[in-house]
């Protein structure tokens, strides 16, 4: 049995540690809303960006001659996974969610004999990823200095992505992170982007107003596709930033529980062990007495 | 007929307005255009410019937009700037950081040996438009 002191120095320990993870745990929810904010304000962008992209992509078409984002390269032989990560971990299962699924992309890309190479985004995908797959990757976006992300990250990740795709690096290029639906649930997500792909609102192209086009359809729909792959990746990283916490919200959570439940019991055991120290003095003094 | 329309104008990272407005001046790509209630839909891609809004009261806002898209069509008119500060905000300094960033995208461009004409050029349209807008803002 552990000494007295033993348990008062463990129940101690615990005691530091329940206050570090709640305090976390006040913090991911402090940051979430935030997050969720930002998310919130990015939306009318991203869908207004969606509808006009699928209108346009819908009438000019994807054919031979079409912009190569739109139409792709012709073959898909090389695909690009962009793995999108936090940039520190104790947030559950958040991390290794995604790496699982990209892996799963990885080891299936590769059974049909698909060239493979990983970009990542976020320190903790590239350690995962690093040990089994450290020669496919391409690159690394290192996001810890940046406290508030900002649509210029988004450009950036995009930039070197586009630039690839000009110098024919990769055919297809897909983006992995999480989406937010709640803060006990958090979607690993694969979306491909490049060649570009809309859900097609069926009738809505019939009905709408017939636009017109300045300088023309195909002018218009190429300058819009590389902002579109920005767009996107943006909706990545904020959709990835509010999972982050939330997870990292329920984690803390969890972990603050445990911390009480485990005080809880070293407390019995502490209060317990000390009893028997007492008890165990009094039979000493009385079978001392009943000796003389 | 009604004589006023909706008019959204959304940077990727936040709505800056959401208003009824009377016109809309917008930078085109191929020249500045108003937009008014019941005009013909219409998309027009943006050049680096100033958007001026006359809103239902007769008040007058002017943003700096750079990049994106506007659509419009007979009731609404939403623009779509990669890039919108009011007016207001937009001093010399933030001009200035516009510049440099186009500048530097235009010799980028020119040190790269085989960049396509039309890029190039694009990239230096850039460039005049920014300091247009500069003498603008600042004349």
């Amino acid at each position: 049995m552990p000494n007295l002191k033993d348990l008062k120095n463990r129940i101690a320990s615990v005691k530091s540690t329940r206050k570090i993870t709640k305090a976390m745990q006040m913090v991911a929810a402090a940051k979430l809303r935030r997050a969720q904010e930002a998310a919130e304000m990015a939306r009318p962008y991203a869908e207004k960006m969606a509808a006009v992209m699928g209108s346009l992509a819908a009438s000019v078409g994807g054919g031979e001659g079409g912009p190569a984002l739109l139409s792709g390269t012709g073959s898909d032989k090389t695909h690009l996974l962009i793995v999108m990560t936090a940039e520190r971990g104790l947030c559950g299962g958040f991390n290794s969610s995604i790496v699982k699924l990209a892996r799963q992309h990885i080891e299936r890309l590769r059974g049909e004999g698909k060239t493979v190479k990983i970009l990542t985004v976020g320190k903790k995908g590239r350690e995962q990823l690093r040990r089994d797959y450290g020669d496919l990757s391409i690159g690394h976006v290192d996001l810890s200095e940046v406290k508030r992300l900002g649509y210029a990250n988004a450009a950036d990740i995009a930039g070197q992505v586009l630039d690839r795709y000009a110098a024919g690096e990769f055919d297809v290029a897909t983006i992995f992170y999480n989406t937010f639906e709640s803060v006990i649930s958090q979607v690993p997500t694969a979306q491909q982007i490049i060649p570009a792909v809309f859900e097609t609102g069926e009738g809505e192209a019939e009905g709408g107003p017939q636009y017109d086009y300045e300088p023309s359809e195909e002018a218009v729909l190429e300058d819009l596709l590389p902002r579109g792959v920005a767009t996107q990746i943006f909706t990545a990283l904020l959709e990835n930033g509010a999972s982050e916490q939330g997870a990292r919200m329920s984690a803390m959570d969890n972990a603050t529980r445990n911390a009480g439940e485990m005080i809880d019991r070293l407390t019995i055991e502490y209060n317990r062990s000390r009893q028997a120290v007492i008890t165990n003095e009094l039979i000493e003094i009385i079978s001392g007495a009943e000796a003389l | 007929m009604a004589d006023t329309m909706q008019f959204d104008l959304v940077s990727p990272e936040r709505r800056l307005a959401s208003i009824e407005a009377r016109s809309v001046q917008i930078p085109g790509a191929e020249g500045d255009l108003t937009a008014m209630a019941d005009h013909a839909p219409l998309i027009t891609t943006l050049r680096p410019g100033v958007l001026r809004v006359e809103a239902d009261s007769g008040e007058v806002t002017e943003y700096v937009v750079t990049g994106g898209f506007a659509d419009v069509s007979g009731s609404t008119t939403t623009v779509l700037a990669e890039r919108a500060v009011p007016k207001s905000e937009a001093t010399s300094e933030v001009i200035e950081g516009y510049i440099a960033e186009a500048r530097e995208a235009h010799q980028k461009l020119r040190d790269t040996p085989d960049t396509p004409h039309s890029v190039a050029d694009a990239a230096a349209k850039m460039l005049a438009d920014m300091e247009a807008l500069k003498g603008h803002m600042m004349g």
